[in-house]
């Protein structure tokens, strides 16, 4: 039986509740963004429901406290292949232990588990660092991000208690999706880019060929301030102790895109 | 704003503040109060790193870089040829503010020259901070240098704005500073961070009682070292770095492989390679006393008054403790497990927990990620495979070498790459 949930982590804790409610045997889920119909397998579509997540999440912090269910949100915004399947397994053993296995250091699925909880967490951390915002109109700080993993939900909170007065934006350009601060709440937004030459939101003008002639006097004071950054990040380095390989550990390049300093 | 000008600023001290090694953001807890700008929320964060690897976390300068001392051992000194700048207080509190607007940073970190006397310097670093706390509601992360010699009431009120405070030391031995900055006095030093230690621990108290008390240096103090200009020895070093801990609660020490601005006799000359593989050890030793509950006289004393370069300090004391080992890792204290070379802090916890649940063999060892080319000879497990015990600390030390020379020869890393 394969069970076939939205995508989202209510739509597999509802997934992993019915499993349950039904007592449904040898359960696959997947999710309607990898799904694909087999002729021999059985799939049901599941309902997210409020009142299932609910209750399944009453019986998650039991087992596995905060950290442990955090941990299990993470390990999901990986959006790896089959961590539906990891979880449902690691979920229904604590449950039929009653105990939480996550702590079992030496046990494969807890380790492989781990491995994505840390690079979820590694991404989430590089994002609060490495988003760049700049000035765009309507004062509104923005920035262009292109993740690894689906990290907008935990950093969220990160960006809206350090900069509670500002207005901004946080797009991901692989998602298609951002998050938007209006002085009040966070918002997911869709932005429409498909006019844009080039995906997202710069500190140029769009159509022409970045002629400096036909910027507006707001976006050279934002250039200056990006060049005045540039200039901080020359000078403070320190030639004679120069290691580009670890340099390079600390900054991937795939990062280099959107860090003004790099660019 | 004059961009050129700013720019040109910004060149000359930024360059001029890059010897301070200390770029943490980490240690105070500051909320976003009233709908401001900013907080810190302990651990800081590293927005970029430099091309020689280091964190990039505040905005890091000097006020001016006119000075009236003429320290050997500092690009800054009054008899060197070169490009003075000052900011003005506006100038700093604007940058910071909107760089940290844009996310490049976790806040400041300003230093300076000591222009006319140290009390106009401290005087003036403070208006910097107090802006940025009231007027523009700033509540990111500030440190400020304490000058020497300045008044216990400017240190008072520096650490009402400043997160962390910090004196550089920079010469771990009196004498050493009386060869390399003859006007300077070693009590001018030590005098701000007496005043800084007696403060925090007054406004502590005072905070038990009422609770509104305004917080004072919440990050606490550092101070840095720099290793390799005087020809002091590592236990020099470290016992100097112990005295600081213990005596002015520092949260931090910092050791700075020294790097030649100078041709001086009484210095290395310039082109000296940085000793950054000595600055790793001391980084290292350092680690094994702040957490791993070593005492420093087990690392360094009279029989052993520097560290050996090639390994690192605790396999260094284990190879010179053999009798103290084989350790049974399924039964073992928490104490022993972070003494064995190879098992860092985390890998303590994680076999901590793990052998809870089972007997651990090699295998589990090497899933949970300790390292094994060292840890081997120095504990049991679940299995009946051990390494011979009967070699001589050197044997083992050269075998370990051996099996192990990728990581020992070429990865000079000044951050801390530590106890994996
Ligand atoms: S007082 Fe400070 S800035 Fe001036 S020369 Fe000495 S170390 Fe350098």
């Amino acid at each position: 039986m394969i069970l076939v949930y939205d995508d989202t982590f209510d739509g597999l804790l509802s997934a992993i509740f019915d499993s349950y409610l039904y007592k449904l045997d040898s359960v696959e889920i997947r999710s309607v963004r990898v799904y694909q119909p087999e002729i021999f397998n059985e799939t049901q579509e599941v309902i997210t429901d409020e009142i299932k997540v609910k209750r399944l999440q009453k019986k998650l912090l039991q087992l596995f406290g905060i950290s442990g269910l955090n941990k299990i949100f993470k390990a999901f915004l990986s959006e790896s292949q089959d961590v539906e399947n990891l979880l449902f397994y690691i979920i229904k053993t604590s449950i039929s232990n009653n105990k939480s296995i996550l702590n079992d250091a030496a046990n494969d699925i807890v380790l492989s588990f781990d491995k994505l909880v840390k690079k979820v967490h590694r991404e989430k951390h590089r994002m609060e660092a490495f988003v760049r915002f700049h000035l765009i109109e309507g004062d509104i700080y923005y920035a262009n991000i292109e993740p690894d993993f689906n990290v907008l939900p935990l950093i969220s909170k990160h960006f809206k208690s350090r900069y509670a007065d500002q207005k901004w934006i946080i797009y991901d350009l692989k998602r298609s999706y951002g998050i938007f601060y209006d002085l009040k709440t966070v918002k997911e937004i869709t932005i429409d880019l498909t006019t844009q030459n080039k995906k997202g939101i710069y500190n140029t003008i769009q159509t022409g060929q970045g002629d400096k002639n036909l910027l507006t006097t707001k976006q050279l004071k934002e250039n200056n301030y990006t060049n005045l950054w540039n200039q901080y990040f020359k000078s403070t380095n320190i030639e004679s102790r120069k290691n580009l390989k670890l340099h390079i550990q600390h900054v991937p390049k795939r990062y280099w895109k959107y860090l003004s300093e790099k660019v | 704003m004059n961009y050129e000008r700013i720019k040109e600023k910004l060149e000359i001290l930024a360059d001029a503040a890059k010897y301070d090694v200390s770029c943490s953001s980490s240690g105070s807890k500051r909320a976003n109060k009233n709908g401001g700008l900013g907080n810190s929320n302990g651990t800081g964060i590293c927005h970029s790193y430099t091309e020689d690897g280091r964190c990039v976390s505040l905005l890091k300068i000097l006020l001016t870089n006119h000075c009236i001392f003429d320290c050997a051992y500092c690009v800054t000194r009054k008899s060197n040829d070169i490009k003075r700048a000052a900011f003005t207080v506006q100038e700093v509190v604007d940058l910071t503010i909107n760089f940290y607007r844009r996310n490049y940073i976790e806040g400041l970190f300003l230093s300076s020259g000591i222009f006319k006397n140290p009390d106009t310097t401290m005087e003036r670093l403070i208006r910097v901070a107090k802006k940025l706390r009231e007027e523009e509601s700033f509540n990111g992360y500030i440190h400020l240098k304490s000058i020497p010699g300045a008044s216990d009431e400017l240190m008072k009120e520096a650490g009402l704005y400043a997160d962390r405070l910090s004196v550089n030391i920079e010469i771990p031995t009196k004498e050493g500073l009386k060869l390399l900055a003859p006007d300077k006095d070693h009590k001018d030093f030590i005098q701000p961070m007496k005043a800084v230690k007696s403060n925090i621990e007054i406004y502590q108290s005072e905070k038990r009682l009422i609770k509104n008390t305004p917080i004072y240096a919440p990050a606490g103090q550092s101070t840095q070292m720099i290793v390799g200009a005087t020809g002091e020895s590592d236990k020099d070093i470290m016992y100097s770095a112990h005295f600081f801990y213990e005596k002015f609660k520092m949260k931090r020490v910092y050791y700075s492989g020294y790097i030649p601005v100078a041709d001086d006799k009484r210095l290395p000359s310039i082109g000296t390679a940085v000793p950054v593989i000595r600055e790793n050890r001391l980084y290292q030793t350092d680690w094994l006393l702040r957490f791993y509950g070593f005492n420093i006289k087990e690392l360094l004393n009279e029989d052993q008054p520097n560290l050996d370069m090639d390994i690192d300090p605790k396999l260094n004391w284990a190879l010179r403790n053999l009798h103290l080992f084989p350790l049974d890792i399924n039964r073992c204290s928490k104490e022993m497990l972070s003494r064995i070379p190879g098992v860092g802090m985390k890998s303590v916890r994680k076999i901590i927990n793990a052998r809870r649940y089972r007997k651990l063999n090699w295998e589990h060892l090497k899933k949970i990620g300790i390292a094994l080319n060292r840890s081997k000879y120095f504990i049991t497990c679940d299995s009946t495979y051990f390494e011979k015990k009967d070699l001589t600390p050197l044997q083992l030390k050269n075998k370990i070498l051996q099996e192990s020379s990728s990581k020992y020869s070429t990865h000079l890393n000044n951050q801390l790459t530590l106890f994996s």
